[in-house]
């Protein structure tokens, strides 16, 4: 999946991660997409979490053993 | 509509300082307005030096121990200091950030943090033990922000 800007928050744990994901997203333009890459299990539902409440858009979410990487859409306004 | 969170962190320890600002920077991440009103033992969360934060085994049944260890000894000179110590490590090892690390991250997000001025005076302390970017106030302060709050945490 293609993206402009990635985070690696690899080894951290809450709420690092959605912090790191938080810093990212300001660094992007609107309907930019964010990579994160995160260890921390809870950070799954974090994430959803997150993108309810911001309204930014949760594209994908990649599980590989115990590694995950999400693509976060930058919401508009 | 934005949403806003008022805490109040009372508790001084290693251990409790983590919930204030772990919810205040994760509240400010999801744009809500924060405002973190220190006071009594949570002052100590404002000071410049952080070093002093100790966790103890004391009074504290339900902190897990590598082993079974009576109250009498847990008493004894430098347990405290070897309890904050494993604590430490623990947290480092497991990537979980540090107090400092939250506590520039809850600033750099736009958390107001306001330092109790009665607890000042009443423990003789100086605006200058204190980082920068603080405010202080009363209760009346608190209540100006968290009478409009949608959440509010007594921690």
């Amino acid at each position: 999946m293609e993206f402009d800007k990635e985070v690696d928050a690899t080894g951290l744990n809450c709420p690092l991660p959605i912090l790191r994901c938080k810093k990212g997203l300001s660094e992007i333009n609107a309907e930019q997409v964010l990579k994160v890459i995160s260890t921390d299990p809870g950070s799954v539902k974090d994430f959803n979490a997150f993108c309810v409440q911001t309204g930014h858009q949760l594209l994908q979410l990649d599980v590989d053993e115990k590694t995950f990487v999400f693509y976060i859409k930058k919401r508009t306004i | 509509m934005v949403k806003s969170l008022a805490l109040i962190a009372s508790k001084g320890s290693l251990d409790w300082a983590y919930p204030p600002f772990i919810l205040a920077s994760t509240a400010a991440a999801l744009d809500y307005e924060v405002q973190i009103f220190f006071t009594f033992y949570g002052l100590a969360l404002l000071r410049k030096d952080l070093s002093d934060l100790k966790v103890s085994p004391l009074g504290n049944p339900a902190m897990s121990m590598p082993i079974p260890m009576p109250n009498l000894v847990q008493m004894l000179p430098g347990m405290e200091s070897m309890a904050t110590m494993m604590m430490k490590q623990k947290i480092a090892s497991k990537g979980v950030a540090s107090i400092e690390d939250l506590r520039t991250a809850c600033l750099e997000s736009g958390v107001k943090l306001i330092a109790c001025q009665m607890t000042v005076d009443l423990f003789d302390f100086k605006n200058e033990d204190f980082i920068d970017g603080i405010e202080f106030g009363g209760a009346a302060t608190f209540f100006q922000f968290a009478g409009e709050s949608d959440v509010q945490l007594f921690i």
